[in-house]
């Protein structure tokens, strides 16, 4: 594979899925509105409301700190780096050899460290609130995470999100039983990561439970559409690590462009397919008390051991 | 990892669920969704029968796998669910100890049942030799969940699921037990249930309520 080949491959990838991660949201609340008998909003609504937030004016509280007129950056700087890690539409990434599973939940907890810090920076109630709750969430999540990718990343030998695509996906089909507890906790984590239902609500501002909508309150215009399309982008990112670790079917080989359509088209299928599942789990599930979510959280974590435990007894 | 046939795949696969359900019964807090849970244990149970059946061309598996069917996933939990319409006990299941507490002790049975199969494991040479474990440990589960649950259907419920759960070992271990006795524990197991729901309305008519911790004071009033 040439140089020239892998940085296309990159750039191509890196600008698709930032311009669909809002629309992957808009499905999502799309599908949601229609199991919920409304007519919803129609599946481009994220980007008419970037669009509005675009061409505000910025309004800033008299005591942010710069910190706080940073994070929204950071932010969609360090999403979008982690979706340029995974692999959405093909295994050559330049990218990737320098970051592995490992980095990329790294990435996500500097995410957080920074959202939370601008939460509380303003010095509103709420916004340490959400901050806290958003950590508390964080530290119990990130271990389920990180055992979850170790059940793939032991079935693969690599921690590199690539390597496991290519064992999982792209040589001879096998069945791991293992990977179905992964699957499980991942997906109850994704829930917990992206302030989803049972969690969080997603599209409320006036709950007093809320965690990630409370910590963003004060931000407003340009800021306000980077935090969202932030939000959108990890949704997307989750939802890909997902697909390339459940589902990698599809995924073009590396410096394989005629494999790249194929590629295109099983992503949105699958990502309909994620779209329309977390719509109606959403719908059937209602959200639990906070301190519920520990108990959600540690029994993804337990899942995932068990997937590892799975792992040594029938795959080894 | 070795080549692994198609079937032995399906059938780690078919014991992986076994365990997670086992795990979800046990961190189950509503009774409704522990009838089906059961029901779909026994689906599991069943498919699993019929790979090992059809990979190893044992014509009375079929027949268990059929019986499975019928009295597993369809006649028991619909006569729970008839007994607690009946009974009208849609309380939440209650626990003496806390879910938490409860699956940290069931990662430790797993643990234990894994150490504990893995020397007969390496001695079989069966296609289900490594689901043994599973099978030990789901036993080891239901027992748990028998035992740390305080209303009693819950209690049946465990019981019926570790039934389900030496099925499966016994399948795994040596391609299931001979016609007469598997029969003969089918229908033991369904006595058991029917028994089990007569003693349901007479403990409830007793002390008005299934809380099994009435039947600790055995005395004359």
């Amino acid at each position: 594979m040439n140089q020239a080949s892998g940085v296309a491959f990159q750039v191509l990838q890196s600008v698709l899925v930032v311009l669909i991660a809002p629309l992957v949201l808009g499905w999502v609340n799309q599908c949601r509105a229609w199991m919920q008998n409304r007519s919803g909003p129609g599946i481009w609504q994220p980007y008419r409301v970037l669009n509005k937030l675009f061409h505000k004016d910025a309004v800033l509280a008299h005591n942010a700190s710069p910190l706080f007129r940073a994070t929204p950056y950071i932010l969609f700087g360090c999403m979008w780096l982690a979706v340029g890690i995974v692999p959405v539409l093909a295994t050559s990434l330049p990218f990737a050899p320098a970051a592995d599973v490992i980095a990329l939940v790294g990435l996500f907890a500097l995410a957080r460290v920074f959202i939370s810090l601008a939460g509380m920076d303003i010095g509103t109630s709420f916004g340490t609130l959400g901050a806290r709750r958003e950590m508390m969430i964080g530290f119990l999540a990130e271990p389920a995470m990180l055992m979850t990718l170790f059940t793939a990343s032991l079935i693969s030998h690599s921690t590199s999100l690539v390597t496991i695509v290519q064992t999982l996906g792209q040589s001879e089909f096998v069945i791991y039983p293992s990977m179905a507890f992964a699957a499980i906790a991942f997906l109850m984590v994704l829930l917990a990561e992206n302030a989803r239902i049972p969690i969080d609500n997603p599209s409320t501002h006036l709950e007093l439970t809320m965690i990630h909508e409370a910590m963003i309150l004060e931000y407003s215009a340009r800021h306000l559409a980077l935090v969202e399309w932030a939000s959108s982008l990890k949704l997307t990112a989750y939802i890909t690590i997902g697909i390339a670790m459940f589902a990698p079917w599809g995924i073009a080989a590396a410096g394989d462009w005629t494999g790249v359509p194929v590629a295109l088209g099983a992503l949105v299928v699958k990502l309909a397919f994620a779209g329309f599942g977390l719509a109606l789990l959403e719908t059937v599930s209602a959200k639990m008390r906070i301190f519920r979510a520990p108990e959600f959280l540690a029994t993804a974590f337990l899942l995932a051991t068990l997937g590892m435990l799975i792992h040594f007894v029938l795959e080894a | 990892m070795p080549t692994v046939p198609l079937s032995g795949q399906l059938i780690n696969l078919f014991a992986a669920l076994l365990l997670l359900l086992a795990f979800a019964m046990l961190t189950q807090r509503r009774i409704l969704s522990l009838i089906n849970l059961f029901a779909l244990q026994g689906l599991v149970l069943m498919l699993s029968t019929l790979v090992v059946a059809y990979s190893t061309q044992q014509a009375h598996l079929y027949i268990s796998a059929a019986v499975t069917l019928v009295l597993k996933v369809l006649a028991l939990p619909w006569f729970l669910h008839w007994l607690i319409r009946k009974l009208n006990v849609r309380w939440d299941v209650e626990s003496i100890v806390n879910i938490p507490v409860q699956m940290l002790i069931g990662i430790a049975l797993v643990i234990f049942a894994f150490n504990l199969a893995a020397p007969i494991s390496q001695m079989a040479g069966t296609i289900t030799k490594s689901a043994l474990g599973i099978a030990i440990a789901s036993i080891l589960l239901s027992f748990l969940m028998m035992i740390t649950r305080r209303k009693a259907v819950s209690q049946v419920i465990g019981f019926l699921s570790m039934e389900n759960g030496l099925f499966f070992a016994a399948t795994s271990a040596t391609y299931g037990m001979p016609m007469v006795v598997e029969l003969g524990i089918l229908f033991d197991v369904l006595v058991a249930a029917l028994i089990f729901g007569v003693f349901f309305f007479h403990i409830r008519e007793t002390f008005e309520s299934l809380d099994i911790h009435h039947l600790e004071k055995l005395k004359e009033r």
